[in-house]
């Protein structure tokens, strides 16, 4: 009884959650693959053809001939869509490297801060990404806004004359991603510089190093594990995201996850709104399997 | 050891001033006697007390904190047997996929998370609603608890589990009685994690839910798109509120369990 019910176990424990991801995570990717490739109608669900196990293996198999790359063909000549991808990716590098650029230091404080105050520090990281994201992007809206209140005060400081416009451009856009996802690079670089051997920077010191030197041959290099998996954390997301573009953006400001968005929200336009998520995830799956792979072998490491 | 310098600490003031002010703002501004939100005209509570006769938004409050407890004890669950399969199998078919599917959640852009759930939803024809919600929300907060119990699950010493099998436990008791105990505050703030990422989601839900289950941001980012107002700051000030008690209370029982471990492994080793 007992080894029976300890290979059953063994087995739950694997199959339960393996099972949940692969219904309703894995299987719906191949669902978007095969609407994108059908025609829109005017029904429910919007879409032609429609399998149904009614028609049995030949129906199946005659309705397959339906399938066609129309909505593909549609995405490439149009040049909305295609401008929406390059300037999603454009707006995901700058804000990463953004992100990158102010994290940093954060990060390399935390980490020389005194052992006392570093459980603070990290809580006072953490603390922000449990609060809605929504939130977040919302309280920039009065912050930038032309009467709002960074100009209120560059005006009372004297450092302009007139107001900023900042929000509804992509600067506004910058500073939303920057903000949100700042956590996100913070804390891989943070853990890594905080497993670092500090001996390995004295003993740079010591041969006659420059600190700035030691930090750029030693310490740098050192943390790059942590750079790597923060920025990843920072672009993939980005790329597709809604909620920052639609918020501060502007209405001249493409980024695909809006269009897509709107292609399904607005224009009801289901088989080419899967057929933008089918690429979007395509041009994703790289830098995915990068940050799955490096995640992997850092939980490895623990061991 | 090299010293804390005034550069590292003004950039750790720089930043928790980048990360603070915009939050400390609004939640100022939900108490501004003005409709504006940008011009300061007294102290008030009104909007608070505006919200409590919006009776819609009371029952969007409502849907997501039911979606929300739900959704987050189930994903503790699964998320918890995932990390187990994760740490304690390293060796079984289709491992990597396995992973590739507890990792790639986590950054997966949510236009693409609910677009392609909802077409399962449609594809199997369940109506979309409470449930559909609720089940898209356990699917992408259980990797969240998975990484979180994962870490925790890496530096435990096995060998308390291996004397109680010797000693004839089944691996079910060994599991309820040995590991759940030790892993239990990484198990609790997963749960902690899942309900406030359930709590703040939009983007999945709008795609996945359907009639008679608007949620509470659903209900925020509508109002948002109209223009900002005092409401949306004192509603937006609430959910802070909640969200940071529950970190604070998260935090406070984690320390003390890991106070209370570190004794009982001092206690144990005295014996």
């Amino acid at each position: 009884m007992s080894k029976f019910g300890s290979a059953i176990f063994n087995r739950l424990v694997i199959i339960i959650p393996y099972a949940w991801l692969t219904i309703f995570f894995l299987a719906p990717f191949f669902i978007v693959l095969r609407i994108s490739l059908s025609e829109t109608a005017i029904a429910m669900p919007p879409y032609l053809p429609v399998f149904n196990l009614v028609d049995g293996v030949s129906g199946i198999v005659d309705k397959l001939g339906e399938l066609s790359v129309a909505n593909y063909v549609f995405l490439a000549g149009d040049a909305l869509y295609t401008n929406a991808y390059i300037s999603s990716l454009k707006i995901a590098v700058i804000s990463t490297i953004a992100t990158l650029l102010i994290a940093y230091p954060i990060a390399y404080g935390m980490a020389k801060a005194p052992n006392m105050v570093r459980p603070t520090l990290l809580m006072l990281v953490i603390l922000p990404f449990w609060t809605s994201f929504l939130i977040r992007v919302y309280a920039w809206i009065a912050i930038l806004k032309p009467e709002g209140l960074l100009n209120q005060l560059l005006l009372t400081l004297g450092v302009i004359d007139e107001p900023l416009i900042i929000l509804n451009t992509n600067w506004a856009i910058y500073i939303g991603i920057v903000y949100s996802y700042l956590p996100f690079m913070v804390l891989p670089i943070y853990s890594s510089l905080e497993k670092m051997d500090h001996s390995l920077t004295e003993a740079a010191l010591d041969l006659g190093c420059t600190p700035i030197r030691a930090f750029w041959r030693v310490t740098f290099p050192l943390s790059m594990p942590g750079v790597i998996a923060g920025c990843m954390l920072v672009f993939i997301p980005a790329v597709g995201e809604f909620v920052i573009p639609d918020l501060l953006g502007g209405s001249e400001t493409l980024m695909i996850g809006k269009t897509l968005w709107n292609e399904f929200n607005a224009n009801r336009d289901w088989p080419v709104s899967a057929a933008v998520a089918t690429i979007l995830l395509l041009i994703l799956v790289v830098p995915i399997m990068f940050f799955q792979h490096a995640q992997a072998k850092a939980d490895g490491e623990g061991k | 050891m090299v010293k804390w310098s005034r550069f590292n600490i003004a950039s750790i003031v720089f930043g928790f001033a980048f990360l603070y002010l915009p939050i400390v703002l609004l939640v100022i501004f939900s108490f501004n006697e003005s409709k504006l939100v940008t011009v300061w005209a007294g102290f008030s509570t009104k909007w608070y007390v505006q919200l409590l006769h919006n009776q819609a938004l009371l029952d969007a409050a409502w849907v997501t904190v039911r979606v929300g407890l739900i959704s987050a004890t189930v994903a503790t669950v699964l998320g918890t047997l995932a990390a187990l399969a994760m740490t304690r199998y390293t060796r079984f078919r289709g491992r990597m996929l396995f992973s590739g599917m507890i990792y790639a959640p986590l950054v997966m852009p949510e236009v693409i998370t609910g677009l392609s759930m909802l077409l399962l939803f449609v594809a199997i024809g369940l109506d979309r609603g409470f449930w559909t919600l609720t089940l898209a929300h356990i699917t992408f907060t259980m990797c969240f608890v998975a990484v979180v119990v994962q870490s925790r699950l890496l530096s435990f010493d096995r060998s308390i589990e291996e004397a109680a099998m010797d000693l004839g436990a089944t691996p079910v008791a060994t599991f309820l009685q040995v590991t759940l105990p030790v892993i239990a505050p990484a198990v609790f703030s997963g749960w902690v994690l899942a309900f406030t990422l359930s709590l703040d989601d939009l983007v999945i839900s709008n795609f996945t839910s359907g009639p008679g289950a608007t949620t509470l941001p659903m209900k925020i980012y509508s109002q948002v798109r109209l223009g900002v107002t005092p409401e949306i700051n004192a509603v937006c000030t609430i959910l802070i509120g909640i969200v940071a008690m529950g970190v604070l209370i998260a935090s406070v029982v984690s320390r003390r369990r890991e106070i209370q471990r570190v004794r009982d492994e001092q206690a144990a080793f005295a014996l």
